[in-house]
Order: C-alpha cells, then sequence, then structure tokens
C-alpha cells in the first residue's frame, strides 16, 4: 500500500521534472541540428519531500542506444526512466517494474493490451468477449516464444511471479515500438531464461534503456552503462571501457 | 477448442460464466414475474410530487422534531445492546447452536420482528427495540465472528497456554479487532437509522409513521420534508455524533424513547399458544398436518416463486445498475464535475430506503411486481456502484494506461469484478429480506401474506410464513456462499 502510493508520488512529480528538463535541453542543446537525442535531461532534480530521487541529472540517450542502468537498490533507477517515460509517452514500449497487470483477466488479454490505443473501444470490447482470430494467432506466436504457449488463457492470478513478468514482457513487445524502457524486466527470471528474453528485447527495440542489477548481462550485451548512486549518475561510460571492478566499486557501501 | 478446458483455469472466465448463468436464470424468470404495466394517469400524480418536493413543507416542525429523535433514539439504544449482544456471541459463535439462532433471526426482517413483537407488547418502545435488537445482534455476531478470525492469531499464540479463553481473548484478539468492529459498529447505526425509519410504517412513532401518512395522503410537501430530513439524518452522522459522549447519548435516548405501558398479553402465551393452529393446541396431529400440508401447498409456494422470481429480477438489474454508473463516480473514469454529480445521484440511491422508492414507482407504474423490481435494483445497484467506485479510487494504474471506454472495459471493471460479485451475492439475500417487506405496500410476496395474516389474526398462519421465509434466506444465504468459493471471491464484510 505504502509503497504504490510512493510510486504514484514519483509519477506525478516526474513529469514536472521532466517538463523542466525538455525546456531546458531546448534551450541549451548545441548538437541538437543533425542527429536529436531522444532523450535529454539536463541538470534535472526530483524530489518528494525530503527525500531527493534525481539530484542534478544530465545525459542524453540518442535512437540506436542500447543502455543498461545500474546502481544499488534506492539509488533513482526507476525515478529515472519514470522522468524518461514521459519524455515519450507515445513511442515507448513500458515494462514497469510494478507489472500492473489485470489479475483476472488471461495472458491474451493482458499482452492484448499492449495495443488497446490502437483499436476502436467497440473492436477491443468486441476482442474482451470473443478473442479475435488475428490477434490471438499473434499473441499465440508471441506467447510460445515466452514459453507461455499452455498459459495463454490462464489468468494472470494463476501465474507464478516469473510467468508473470513475462506477461508484462509480452506486453511490451506487443505493443511494437522502436524504444524499450524496462525496469529490472527480466529480475524474477531463471539467469538462462532471463539472458534468452534480454537478448530478445534488444533485438527487437533498436533503443533500449533497462535498469537491473545482473552486472555480467549489463557487460555482455549493452553498449552503454550508466551507473547511478545516490540520485546522481556516477559512471555513465561505452561497455568496453568499463570494468567488473568499477562495477562493484558502485554497489560498494 | 484445445482451450476449453483452459478457459476455467481464467478467474475472469469463470466469474463471467457466473454472471452469465445469474442473467439467463432473470431472463427466464421474466416471462412469470408479475410485471404488467398498467395504465395509470401518473402525470397529475408526478407533477404534485414535483410540486411538493420544489416546495416541502416546513410548517411540520412539530411533527418532524418528536419523530426523528423517536428515530435516532430507537437506533442508538437497539444498536448499542445488540452490538454488546453481539460481542459476547462472536466469543461463542463456533458452537453450531448458537451460529443457527443467529442465522434465524438474520433471516426475518425488522418489520416482522415488529410486527410479532406489536402482539405481545403494542405499541411501544419495547417493540420497537427488540424488533432492530434480535436481527441486528444476529448480524452483529456473525460480522464480529469474521472479523475477529481475520485477526492474527500469533498474539494469542504468544500467550500462556493456561491463560483463561476470556482473558486471552480480551487482551489479544479483541484489541486487534477493535478499530474494524467500531468501525462496522458505525456503518450499523447508519442501518439501524433507516430501519428505525421504515418501523414507523407498522405504526411506531419515527419518521416513517408520518412518512407513510403523507404518501398515503398525497401530501407531498409534507413526504418531501421528511425525506429532505432523513437524508439530512444519514447523511450528517459524523457531524453530530460523537463517540466520546456515547454514554450521555444513550441516556438521553432512554429518557426520550415513548413509555412501554404493562402489558397483559405475554409473550409466553404468544409463542405457546397464539401461533399454533387449534388442530395443534387441541392435539389432533393428523388434522394439524393437513392444515401446515395447506397452507404450505396454497399459500407459502405461491408467494415462495413470486418472492424468487422477483429477488432475482432485481439482482440482475442492480448487478446491471452498478456496472453502468459506477463510473461516473469513479476518479479513474469521470472528470471531477460528472463525478461530483454521480456521487450525489448514488447517495440519493443508496440512502432512500426501498419502501419509498416502490411507493413511487406504484403510483407512477400500477400495482405490479415491477416498481419493487425498480426499487429493489436501483437501491442496490446504487449502493453497490457506490462502494465500487470507492474502491476504484484505490487502484493504482501504470503510467501507459489507456482512457476511456477501453479503460472502463480493460483495467478498472475485471480489477473490480471479483470484488463486485462479492458484493452481488452478499446483496443476494439481502434483496430478498427486503423484497419480503414490500408486500407491506401490496406487491404479492411472502411479506404480502404475513402483513394479511396478521392483519386477520391468524398468527398460526403468520408464523409458518414467518418460518418460510426465515428459510428462504438461510437457503438463499448458503447458496450464495457455495457460488462465492466457487468464484474464489474472499468473504467481505458489508463494507
Amino acid at each position: 500500500m505504502g509503497l504504490s502510493a510512493r510510486n504514484r508520488g514519483s509519477i506525478k512529480v516526474a513529469s514536472n521534472g521532466s517538463n523542466q528538463g525538455l525546456n531546458k535541453s531546448r534551450a541549451s542543446a548545441p548538437e541538437a541540428a543533425a542527429n536529436p537525442p531522444l532523450f535529454h535531461l539536463d541538470q534535472a532534480t526530483l524530489a518528494y519531500g525530503q527525500q531527493t530521487a534525481l539530484a542534478s541529472v544530465s545525459l542524453s540517450i540518442r535512437a540506436g542506444e542500447k543502455v543498461a542502468l545500474v546502481g544499488p537498490s534506492g539509488a533513482g533507477k526507476t525515478s529515472l526512466l519514470n522522468v524518461l517515460y514521459q519524455q515519450q509517452r507515445e513511442q515507448i514500449a513500458w515494462c514497469p517494474q510494478h507489472y500492473g497487470l489485470v489479475d483476472i483477466l488471461s495472458v491474451y488479454h493482458n499482452i492484448y493490451m499492449g495495443q488497446l490505443e490502437r483499436h476502436s473501444a467497440v473492436y477491443n470490447i468486441w476482442n474482451l468477449l470473443l478473442p479475435i482470430a488475428r490477434h490471438q494467432q499473434a499473441i499465440g506466436q508471441l506467447a510460445s516464444e515466452l514459453g507461455l504457449e499452455h498459459k495463454l488463457h490462464h489468468s494472470i492470478d494463476q501465474l507464478s511471479g516469473g510467468q508473470q513478468q513475462r506477461v508484462s514482457i509480452g506486453r511490451a513487445l506487443y505493443r511494437n515500438k522502436a524504444t524499450f524502457l524496462g525496469d529490472e524486466p527480466v529480475a524474477s527470471l531463471d539467469p538462462i531464461q532471463g539472458e534468452a528474453i534480454l537478448a530478445k528485447l534488444i533485438e527487437r527495440h533498436p533503443t533500449v534503456v533497462i535498469a537491473l542489477h545482473n552486472r555480467h548481462m549489463a557487460l555482455s550485451v549493452f553498449d552503454r552503462i550508466i551507473g547511478i548512486k545516490g540520485g546522481r549518475v556516477v559512471l555513465d561510460r561505452p561497455v568496453n571501457a568499463i570494468s567488473h571492478a568499477e562495477l562493484d566499486q558502485l554497489y560498494a557501501q | 477448442m484445445q482451450n476449453s478446458i483452459s478457459y476455467m483455469r481464467s478467474s475472469g472466465r469463470r466469474l463471467a460464466a457466473v454472471s452469465l448463468l445469474f442473467v439467463c436464470s432473470a431472463l427466464l424468470c421474466l416471462p412469470f414475474a408479475d410485471i404488467a404495466l398498467y395504465p395509470v394517469e401518473p402525470w397529475t400524480e408526478l407533477q404534485r410530487m414535483a410540486l411538493g418536493l420544489l416546495h416541502p413543507d416546513l410548517q411540520i416542525w412539530h411533527l418532524v422534531l418528536p419523530a426523528l429523535a423517536q428515530t435516532v433514539a430507537f437506533a442508538l439504544v437497539a444498536v448499542a445492546g445488540s452490538a454488546v449482544i453481539g460481542l459476547g456471541l462472536a466469543l461463542v459463535f463456533h458452537a453450531r447452536f448458537v451460529r443457527l439462532m443467529c442465522a434465524a433471526t438474520r433471516a426475518v426482517h425488522e418489520i416482522f420482528w415488529g410486527l410479532i413483537f406489536m402482539q405481545v407488547y403494542g405499541l411501544s418502545a419495547t417493540t420497537g427495540l427488540l424488533a432492530i435488537l434480535v436481527p441486528f445482534s444476529g448480524i452483529f455476531a456473525k460480522v464480529f465472528a469474521e472479523l475477529l478470525a481475520q485477526q492474527s492469531p500469533l498474539p494469542s499464540a504468544a500467550l500462556a497456554t493456561s491463560s483463561d479463553r476470556l482473558s486471552r481473548y480480551c487482551y489479544t484478539l479483541l484489541p486487534q479487532a477493535w478499530p474494524a468492529l467500531l468501525s462496522y459498529t458505525r456503518y450499523r447505526f447508519e442501518c439501524a437509522l433507516r430501519s428505525s425509519t421504515v418501523l414507523g410504517f407498522i405504526g411506531l412513532p419515527t419518521l416513517g409513521f408520518h412518512l407513510e401518512t403523507a404518501f398515503k395522503q398525497g401530501q407531498y410537501d409534507q413526504a418531501a420534508t421528511l425525506l429532505l430530513v432523513f437524508f439530512a439524518l444519514i447523511g450528517s452522522i459524523r457531524y453530530w455524533f460523537r463517540p466520546r459522549y456515547t454514554l450521555l447519548y444513550l441516556a438521553a435516548a432512554l429518557w426520550i424513547l415513548p413509555a412501554s405501558p404493562p402489558v397483559e398479553s405475554s409473550a409466553w402465551l404468544f409463542f405457546s399458544q397464539d401461533i399454533w393452529p387449534s388442530a395443534v393446541r387441541n392435539g389432533h396431529w393428523p388434522e394439524a398436518l393437513s392444515w401446515y400440508q395447506q397452507q404450505l401447498f396454497s399459500v407459502a409456494l405461491p408467494a415462495v416463486v413470486d418472492t424468487l422470481l422477483l429477488s432475482q429480477l432485481a439482482l440482475v438489474l442492480a448487478g446491471l445498475v452498478a456496472l453502468l454508473s459506477y463510473g461516473w463516480a469513479s476518479r479513474l473514469l469521470a472528470p471531477s464535475g460528472v463525478r461530483h454529480l454521480g456521487k450525489g445521484l448514488l447517495l440519493v440511491l443508496r440512502s432512500t430506503p426501498e419502501i419509498i422508492l416502490t411507493f413511487i414507482f406504484l403510483l407512477l407504474l400500477g400495482p405490479s411486481g415491477l416498481p419493487a423490481i425498480l426499487a429493489l435494483g436501483l437501491h442496490n445497484g446504487g449502493l453497490i456502484a457506490f462502494l465500487l467506485a470507492k474502491q476504484s479510487d484505490q487502484l493504482v494504474l501504470r503510467q501507459d494506461t489507456v482512457r476511456g471506454l477501453n479503460r472502463y472495459f480493460y483495467e478498472v471493471t475485471p480489477r473490480l469484478y471479483g470484488q463486485f460479485m462479492g458484493l452481488m451475492l452478499y446483496r443476494w439475500e439481502v434483496i430478498l429480506r427486503e423484497s419480503a417487506i414490500l408486500g407491506l405496500l401490496g406487491v404479492t410476496t411472502l411479506g404480502f401474506y404475513i402483513d394479511s395474516a396478521f392483519e386477520e389474526i391468524r398468527f398460526d398462519r403468520a408464523a409458518l410464513l414467518i418460518v418460510v421465509t426465515a428459510l428462504l434466506n438461510i437457503g438463499v444465504d448458503s447458496f450464495a456462499r457455495r457460488v462465492r468459493g466457487y468464484c474464489q471471491v474472499a468473504t467481505l464484510a458489508e463494507q
């Protein structure tokens, strides 16, 4: 209860923070001409009450980058993702830490929800009562890629945590967007499966920003790592310029 | 279809299937229910009603104020008494006998308890108090027992096993559950105000007495005043009731209550003699058997069928009303202007007693079951919608959530549907109970036959019909519990 309330608070403030960031970026972006960054933050600060979530964070992410967001719990990864999400709401396949799936609806419907805004309400309601063949086929295939082929018509409350996480990923994939933002999207999966699905996410989305704890994954499949600690960016480098030890340092007290 | 088996692994499918069965059952009831529309000329009456509502008669303070005081006094004393009794019974609620007794007292509506006690104690404070106290004790016992069972057993388990049961109860479960018990008692107080008002329809000096008179005499300006006073009373409880002065209020209430004159008839005589047919009193068993058989088949059975048909239709209507209207009062689905309007409308629907709604619809639509179905459907639908809207305000949706109808159908309604089913299954029995009292207005449910039996001083028939009503309620309640189990919907206390 407390957690979700805080989450809601952060989302609200995040949109303010991001607007600020956007305005500043327009005023002071020197290299904006040729290849404008997809996301741009210029000294973005975000706080709720006494708690600082982001302290003057400046960064740009261009289309085509694969970014891993690392840092200890409570460092501000989720807040940063929320701020980024607000900058490109319509273009993003979103995969939040709390999946926000609808418990009593089936896996099929929860994945379908990734495309709700593309169809009329009547079409969507019809699909709720009687699944439409076209979507059933596409989502069936997606589900089997995620190892959910036998669960397609089970409701979410019948699934394990890992299965629910895969449904959340399924919804993001079904959105078919160019940019994926994920908050520990494979944290509840076993390492093998997690890596396979992470690879799939990276392959299907030109731009990817993912918060995760697994240092091995961070170093092996991404091309840029942003380290966050205490709401500040303390590390921002291409992956080939970062060592295991440096990542360990990030997590040390 | 390979999916057909796995469909039942979906909670949503299961809830949808149960809902569909209920809708089908209502459709099957439709041809048999008494829903004829009579050619009435409601417009002059309606016009007078509207005029009355616009010009409430403010000259009747000398009537309203004492009635208001009596209404509150009955409710307060009865709730205080039944809460204490209920708390005691909750302690021993595991005993089958106690559970049965409580189920039986709950199953008979306050109005019928009122009619029963009136035969013994006449039109007195005792009658009014007992009429609320008896069924409410049963309800309190059940809900308190459920609330106590929801508490963590750990503190109690940590005490020495040799400590006695009562001490353990007072030191662990009772303090743990206290806030929940208090909040439920507060809610019940609101119900008691409604019950105490409705008891006026059988002659007790509460608001309902003047309300009925005003309606029956077509003095809608007075009726409007009384209704507005009633709404204000319910809506303003938290402003005028200060829990810390409860004892003071109680003392005042006891002083306000009308006198209970000494009675000549005794309860013992009533229950041992009056309610049994003469054949039983005289020991003519074969004759008694044929009397009961005749009463059961020629009076009780048709009345039971009518009551069930009517309440089934009312239940499904209530469900439709709730699902169609909760969105207008929900933060997630309606803009703030619309939301305030929606909330206001739901408040009126849920606080107007069914019997008053029925009365108005009877004037408009003529004497059939239809007014009762509409009244029960609208009142209960409004109540459920109100609770759903309140619940929906607690939901937190994802950042990338959709809007409008998509949000209603995909995000909010599915999340509330389990709760909706729970509330519906709970209201099923309530609707059945309430449908019976609409008989007082002439709708041919069980209540109609009970009321007529009392009027004809045929207590034997009245007693039999009340027992049948109680059994019907208990039966539906236990069936609803099974359906709830199938839907895997948790037992919900009323709010």
